[in-house]
């Protein structure tokens, strides 16, 4: 269901693309209603399995829900919620028509990924949200994004190719692409590594790891706002969640030495996406190479390799989606009230639009992990992890990021209090976009709160392996 | 050397040939074309390692695959020819604009 309705919402909008804005709201609100039935019954009832079209596995396709897929449907579903609101409002009538079916091709990928269950279906939900992902980033039109798009589009076509050559060797070897098959099946053997050296890399070219996120900051920086939104948020999440069922599903034969190289990867993303974030003029720019920091955190998970280590990283990635989405919709709200995103020069914005600063500073308290918010508890798990496992160096990198985060954010809010020297026009900007990026920032905060509550759902059909203790 | 062996090795050959020319090579088809013979290379492997059943019988399994991902890859370079002609039109010149 959560993944027709959306394929019918962009086939409609190509059909009646006057009508495109009322039908991607309406749609947006069912899709929200599916996910939350869909909540309610795995919390009830524990992890599901569907066949599609009533054919199992080898043959067909099935779909899983468990904890971990149901909350990266939730985050998707509210996240869609503030973007579908915040875009109504955004595009006017003739990028609209554009904007609209390419988003809801976008989140009918992004829900079919997260409840695939075997890995060739993996591969053709990414390869849908590759294109969908690279159309919206064209769809500002202007040399910048034309360029950064058609990098992005290769970039994930390699990366793709890569997942694929991984996939083949796996079918190969153990005769299924089921992932819970291939959990019982698995062996180590040469072909095994070479599947998962693979997958690994091209994984990692679509979540932008240092040193593979060249592509990253040209795409997310020249997009429209909430397009940039949508991909910092969700799109480089979904690489990075089908490398965590990897890993935990069926490599648990990984090596060490690959976990500490993961985790390395991680600390160096986090002190280079930091120190070049304070680098930039550009608001947006900016933001997107906080996302490369922000993504560097997720993969200091791997080195700890503890359920625990897991959860936090889990609980990272949600209260990032949440914050970037609303420091996105901040930037893009300073973007259409000055018409210009130069930080030097962002000329009192926190007098003129305090509920857009408000957003900024809340979803940058997020961020920056301090108490009480979502992304405060994640680093708390994380640091705690790896303080138990002996390896308190990377404890020592999430602080480091912490205070990169909070130079660059308090930079920014200084600059939005002080006056600039040139003057400029300036436009007013809908009250349904700042209402959106508020909404969100404080959803980010809010994370932190219900905390055990969202824990609880994570063990849902335990994704994580059981505990021991 | 059995046949199932030699195709496998071309396929994989492809797959480097496709990465090296991708990487080098400035114009943007020249990008385009090397992702296709990627492309080819994976799906080849996929098809000649499905020959290796015991009765002598391809494995269809991969065959399904192996068309899935050709829809795939023609939807996605279809993108990519629209993409190259919009960033020519846009720069002058159909290769990736210079990061600043």
């Amino acid at each position: 269901m959560v993944i027709l309705l959306p394929i019918v919402a962009a086939l409609s909008c190509f059909l009646w693309p006057g009508r495109s804005i009322w039908i991607g709201l309406i749609n947006t609100f069912t899709i929200v209603l599916s996910v939350a039935g869909l909540s309610l019954q795995v919390v009830e009832q524990g992890a599901g399995r569907y066949a599609v079209g009533g054919w199992e596995a080898p043959l067909g396709i099935a779909l899983v829900s468990d904890g971990l897929s149901l909350l990266m449907l939730m985050v998707t579903a509210v996240v869609g919620l503030a973007i579908s609101v915040y875009s109504s409002c955004y595009f006017n009538q003739d990028k609209a028509r554009h904007f609209w079916p390419l988003w809801m091709l976008l989140w009918a990928a992004l829900n079919a990924l997260f409840l695939s269950a075997d890995i060739f279906n993996i591969y053709v939900t990414l390869e849908l949200m590759g294109l969908a992902a690279v159309a919206l980033v064209a769809l500002a039109g202007g040399k910048n994004s034309l360029g950064a798009a058609m990098r992005y589009l290769l970039v994930s076509l390699l990366g793709s190719l890569f997942y694929l050559l991984g996939v083949v060797l796996l079918y190969h070897s153990f005769g299924t692409v089921d992932m819970s098959l291939l959990a019982q099946r698995l062996e180590s053997s040469p072909a095994v590594w070479a599947a998962m050296g693979l997958m690994t890399s091209g994984l990692l070219l679509k979540t932008a790891l240092f040193p593979l996120h060249f592509w990253l900051p040209p795409a997310h920086g020249n997009a429209p706002a909430p397009v940039s939104a949508l991909l910092s948020a969700l799109v480089v999440k979904a690489s990075f969640y089908i490398l965590l069922r990897l890993w935990l599903e069926v490599f648990p034969v990984a090596s060490f030495e690959a976990g500490q190289l993961l985790g390395l990867l991680g600390a160096a993303a986090v002190l280079w996406g930091g120190v070049l974030a304070l680098r930039q003029t550009r608001l947006k720019l900016m933001i997107a190479y906080s996302t490369v920091m922000q993504i560097g955190y997720l993969f200091l998970a791997f080195p700890l390799a503890s359920i625990a280590g897991w959860k936090a990283a889990v609980y990272l990635l949600l209260s990032h989606a949440l914050a970037k989405t609303a420091m996105f919709m901040a930037a893009g709200n300073i973007l259409l009230y000055e018409g210009h995103d130069r930080i030097a020069e962002l000329d009192r914005v926190a007098q003129r639009l305090p509920m857009t600063l408000g957003a900024f500073a809340l979803a940058g308290v997020s961020l920056m992990g301090l108490p009480p918010s979502g992304g405060f508890i994640g680093k708390w798990l994380l640091l705690e992890a790896a303080i138990r496992s002996g390896q308190w160096w990377w404890g020592i990198v999430l602080i480091a990021g912490g205070l990169l985060t909070g130079a660059y954010v308090f930079k920014v809010i200084g600059f939005a209090f002080t006056q600039s020297n040139l003057p400029h026009e300036s436009r007013a900007v809908p009250i349904g976009m700042e209402w959106a990026a508020l909404f969100m920032a404080m959803l980010a905060i809010g994370l932190g709160f219900i905390a055990p509550w969202i824990l609880s759902i994570m063990d849902t059909g335990s994704p994580f392996g059981v505990a021991t203790r | 050397m059995s046949a199932v062996f030699v195709y496998s090795l071309v396929g994989i050959g492809l797959f480097n040939l496709g990465l090296y020319a991708l990487i080098i090579y400035p114009h943007l088809l020249r990008k385009i074309l090397a992702v296709n013979i990627m492309g080819s290379g994976v799906f080849l492997v996929l098809v000649a390692l499905a020959g290796r059943t015991a009765s002598g019988v391809p494995d269809p399994v991969p065959h399904a695959m192996v068309i899935t991902g050709i829809v795939v890859a023609v939807s996605a370079t279809a993108l990519a020819l629209v993409l190259m002609l919009r960033v020519s039109a846009a720069t002058g010149q159909p290769e990736l604009p210079e990061e600043k």
